[in-house]
């Protein structure tokens, strides 16, 4: 049975549930003093690389996290080993610096060759640029089988992993061989809270810091973002008060 | 070239000068559209991609891969703005498993010299594209709703609260369409030629096994005119199903449903709109019994009417309906339904 030396990256956004604000010289989204947290879909990677462990108590040889972002990342990471991770690296950027995708895979890739890893766990999309594609792209740069948008992982016999996708329209069922790549979907699992002896237990777990040098990694940016604006608002129309009232503002409007 | 650049994508400027520099630099522009295709019939979304292929103002070269392509060639190439078709079949490509498919394309790619190569966000476009892009060492533009220039594109970020124009540095453009962004490809009355592409034969390491699909009769959530939408509001499946079926027959509609609805069971993962499913963008989208949380309105907010039916009158979802009624939609819904019908 090949062991399952699984590395699961995380990235710090900005909470889902705040209402992001574009900044006054529209270059970006304003991030000091809102809350951050783990992007919710490298949540469910932690969850289902732990769940692995849990149900296939001796697979599992290690769960490594990896974050590359500010100082303040190692929060995540923090949040990462109090759900099960085993030991963390932080790749460390300056406050103002931002990776794009092809740079995290990149990275990713050095990471999985320095760290010998066989299976990586991502999320689909982080929920700040909603890219989806850093973990194909890490699938191609190995030239790893990939199963992205999972919804149910299982191991079958010495390394193989049967994974079922959402797909347009329904899922899908893929059968793959360690080594792979799998991007996770939400309905995947509910990912646990960390309690607090396991918060206790995490703050002992080693974290590596390291710098994109340290790999060989170049992070310049190969796009230019021009600028960063609000959507145009949408002006809600008011309210009718009856049935009949809402038929007469849906004709008026043409919509029916 | 880049200098060259503005006055080609400003509107029509009719001297001799100008129309010389456009037709030089149509010479220059090529693109590769990557077009997807299902039981013989090209997917509706493919359309779309032709057209922001063709906003571009080079040739447009559509690819097809699988055992169909070649019957899929001739619908595709009949659409306005392609002037070829790229075709590799082979069974091989029936899947659009991305470790096969992604080597293909980047061998074509290489070889045509494509300066932009386009997709749609589908699950097919997502899955692939971002491979090719590595393969390629070029950074994808994701979602793109606007084409400003030959190299400088306008996209939804976290979740469609801001808009990011980004300008790509990189030597090929690869990147994605959001569909409801760019109208379909019509018709032109002409063919376009097949020709068939470069087949490097990569081996395909992961295995298709099974797939599920929802069955529907109804119009296509992704495409749909109109749609009617369920949310938590609802209760159970039981009452979903009793409630926005008749609605969405009555109008003629798609049924979607928020991520807590479906979460909850009461509708199918694929009839989520939101953020983390289907973005759609109807003549007319009628929320019921959704609250109108971030995540969803995300997935419909470029909807061109939108009525909302929820009783909580503080519901964000007012805030974005052209039309609300705030009501038990128990009983608003059927009453809506019944005058509906008549």
């Amino acid at each position: 049975m090949t062991a399952l030396r699984i590395l699961v990256p995380v990235k710090r956004v900005i909470d889902y549930a705040v209402k992001p604000r574009v900044n006054a010289t529209q270059t970006a989204v304003e991030t000091s003093g809102v809350k951050m947290s783990m992007n919710p879909f490298d949540e469910l990677s932690i969850e289902e690389s732990v769940r692995l462990r849990e149900k296939h108590k001796s697979r599992v040889a290690d769960i490594l996290c990896l974050s590359a972002g500010p100082p303040k990342a190692q929060d995540v990471l923090r949040t990462a080993m109090a759900m099960g991770a085993d030991r963390s690296i932080l790749v460390e950027l300056g406050e103002k610096d931002e990776l794009e995708p092809l740079a995290v895979a990149k990275l990713l890739k050095e990471v999985v060759q320095k760290e010998d890893r066989n299976l990586v766990v991502l999320g689909k999309q982080s929920i700040d640029d909603d890219a989806s594609q850093t973990g194909q792209m890490l699938a191609g740069l190995l030239g790893w089988g990939q199963a992205t948008c999972a919804s149910k992982v299982e191991l079958v016999g010495e390394k193989g992993v049967r994974v079922t996708r959402e797909v347009d329209g329904g899922e899908e069922v893929l059968e793959g061989e360690l080594p792979m790549v799998i991007t996770t979907d939400l309905r995947l699992n509910e990912p646990r809270y960390a309690s607090l002896p396991n918060i206790m237990k995490a703050k002992k777990k080693p974290l590596e810091k390291k710098k994109l040098a340290d790999f060989g990694v170049d992070g310049t940016n190969r796009l230019k973002t021009i600028k960063v604006t609000e959507p145009p608002p949408r002006q809600g129309g008011g309210k009718v008060d009856s049935v009949d009232g809402l038929i007469a503002k849906l004709k008026e409007l043409g919509a029916i | 070239m880049s200098a060259l650049r503005p006055s080609f994508f400003r509107p029509a400027i009719r001297s001799v000068h100008n129309y010389n520099r456009n037709a030089q630099l149509r010479n220059l522009l090529s693109t590769l559209a990557v077009l997807e295709h299902r039981e013989g019939a090209l997917n509706p979304i493919s359309r779309n991609t032709i057209t922001a292929a063709k906003k571009l103002g080079g040739e447009v070269t559509a690819f097809l891969a699988g055992s169909e392509a070649k019957k899929v060639a001739a619908e595709a190439g009949k659409l306005e703005g392609v002037d070829k078709v790229l075709i590799a079949e082979s069974s091989a490509y029936d899947r659009g498993l991305p470790e096969n498919y992604a080597p293909l394309l980047v061998e074509n790619i290489k070889k045509g010299g494509y300066t932009h190569v386009v997709g749609a966000h589908s699950a097919f476009g997502k899955n692939l594209l971002p491979r090719v892009a590595a393969l390629l060492d070029v950074q994808q533009i994701s979602d793109i709703t606007e084409i400003q220039s030959e190299d400088t594109f306008v996209r939804p970020i976290y979740a469609g609260n801001a808009i990011a124009t980004v300008q790509s540095t990189d030597k090929i453009k690869l990147f994605t369409i959001r569909g409801t962004a760019f109208a379909p490809a019509a018709e032109s009355g002409k063919e376009a030629p097949v020709e068939t592409a470069e087949d490097p034969n990569a081996e395909q390491t992961v295995k298709w096994v099974s797939e599920q699909l929802t069955k529907s009769e109804r119009p296509d959530l992704g495409s749909a005119g109109k749609v009617v939408s369920g949310g938590r509001g609802l209760k159970d499946k039981e009452n979903f199903d009793k409630i926005m079926t008749p609605l969405a027959d009555a109008l003629g509609a798609a049924i979607g449903a928020s991520r807590a609805a479906v979460d909850s069971g009461f509708a199918d993962n694929s009839l989520q709109v939101g953020q983390t499913g289907k973005v759609v963008a109807p003549e007319t989208y009628i929320a019921v019994g959704i609250s109108g949380a971030i995540q969803h309105l995300a997935g419909m907010k470029d909807s061109k009417v939108i009525a909302a039916i929820n009783k909580d009158p503080d519901a964000p979802i007012f805030q974005v309906a052209d039309v609300g009624l705030v009501a038990d939609l128990f009983e608003a819904v059927p009453e809506l339904t019944e005058k509906l019908k008549k």
